[in-house]
């Protein structure tokens, strides 16, 4: 700075252009200082007041307005799915309990079928039983009667034939006796 | 200042730390009168520019997600709105205004000043003095309007002993009223400490064999200065919110 050419006219600078002593304590600038000072804070001030902090603060506020609402709708849309799920859940129970309810109903009537069918072939069964045993009993006086019939047609010459002689009541009271025991 | 003599140089090492505060007309040579258009003028005019690029140009998007200017913008805002809430409480925040427009020119006369070349219109005692003044003489008549004469409650410390108090009011006395001139000075004084030493480590590195740690030193000094630029506007306006405490609430 000293190679400064021009000498501002003032009682703080030398013959050269340098500063004499402490400038900040030179009398003759602080008028001007001070004036251009106080313009400058006005404007700040005039600046800041009337654009920049109320531009500011809407921003912030806005913003702030944003992030509550935005949160807001974020919990609603939580109580929603939420909701939606508790739906799902008691449609899915119910859905369960229909199928089981269906089943039940399935396995009932199958019962109630199976026991019907086997009283109807227990039924058949035994009346089959019944005959058979008919049969067999009928089979039975056949093979009795046959037996007697032909013990009675064979004693007589039985007897003839040990020489001798039956008359046909004895031998029938005969077989008879014996035919009992 | 003392020119030193180095080899090499010829008539030596010329420093002069303090022409860098001098207040020159910014057109022609004539004498600084009040309104004359000067270095100061031009350099808080600077102030103002960059003031209403970050403030009003770089958040003129409004945008709900910021750009980068405008995320600077609300921080600055922030910055200040809380600090005046923390310290003076809810009731501090009418006079939010004030306080950011004193935040805003400080911060940005000592950032801009540090620009290479530039003028730092804070280094000037008449400049911090004003500021001080007017935040001391507003915060004394807010506190006798609010309080009426409550306000002289603040010297008298009521949690003292009886005997001690008309002692403790002299001394609160006292340093109520060195409140601007700490205030002021503080300010100043930072700043110019610092350009004037930023300007002898540049005197320093015209000589070739120190060059290199001149330039280091400048390097050095020059962060440390953004770091009190910053700092210093941050005390200026905390102390400010202070003093704004104790006329609102002057118990103690």
């Amino acid at each position: 700075m000293a190679s400064e050419t021009q000498a501002p006219v003032s009682s703080c600078v030398d013959a050269g252009g340098g500063a004499i002593g402490m400038p900040q304590l030179c009398p003759d600038w602080m008028g001007n200082q001070i004036f251009w000072l106080v313009v400058t804070l006005v404007v700040i001030f005039l600046i800041l007041s009337k654009v920049a902090l109320p531009r500011i603060a809407a921003v912030l506020a806005e913003r702030q307005g944003r992030i509550t609402n935005d949160i807001a709708v974020a919990e609603d849309l939580r109580q929603k799915a939420r909701d939606a799920e508790a739906a799902y859940e008691k449609a899915l129970a119910e859905a369960k309990a229909e199928a089981g309810r269906i089943v039940a109903e399935a396995k009932d009537e199958m019962q109630a079928e199976m026991d019907v069918e086997i009283a109807k072939a227990d039924a058949e069964i035994a009346a089959q039983a019944a005959e058979s045993e008919k049969k067999i009993a009928e089979i039975r006086e056949g093979a009795l009667d046959a037996v007697k019939d032909v013990a009675m047609d064979t004693v007589p010459d039985i007897v003839a034939a040990m020489g001798g002689k039956a008359d046909a009541k004895s031998v029938k009271t005969a077989v008879n006796e014996r035919m009992k025991g | 200042m003392a020119s030193e003599t180095h080899s090499g140089q010829g008539s030596g090492l010329e420093i002069h730390p303090m022409d860098q505060f001098i207040v020159r007309p910014v057109f022609g040579d004539g004498p600084v009168g009040m309104f004359t258009v000067t270095n100061v003028t031009l350099w808080m005019a600077v102030s103002v520019l960059a003031i209403v690029l970050l403030l009003i140009v770089g958040t003129s998007r409004r945008a709900i997600v910021p750009s980068r200017s405008q995320s600077l913008a609300e921080l600055a805002y922030g910055f200040v709105y809380k600090m005046i809430e923390d310290v003076t409480g809810k009731d501090g925040l009418k006079y939010f205004p004030y306080i950011m427009t004193l935040f805003m020119f400080v911060l940005f006369s000592n950032v801009v000043g540090l620009v290479p070349t530039a003028f730092t219109t804070t280094s000037h005692i008449a400049v911090t003095g004003v500021l001080a003044v007017a935040v001391f003489l507003a915060v004394t008549i807010l506190g006798f309007v609010k309080n009426g004469v409550g306000f002289l409650g603040l010297f008298w410390v009521s949690s003292a002993p009886l005997v001690l108090r008309p002692v403790l009011a002299l001394i609160e006395l006292i340093s109520y009223f060195v409140r601007p001139v700490s205030h002021s000075i503080r300010l100043a004084g930072n700043m110019m400490a610092g350009h004037a030493v930023l300007k002898v480590f540049a005197g320093f590195a015209a000589s070739a064999l120190i060059a290199p740690f001149a330039i280091g030193a400048i390097t050095a000094m020059y962060a440390l200065e953004l770091l009190v630029a910053c700092i210093q506007a941050y005390v200026f306006t905390i102390l400010t919110c202070v003093y704004l405490k104790d006329a609102l609430h002057p118990s103690h």
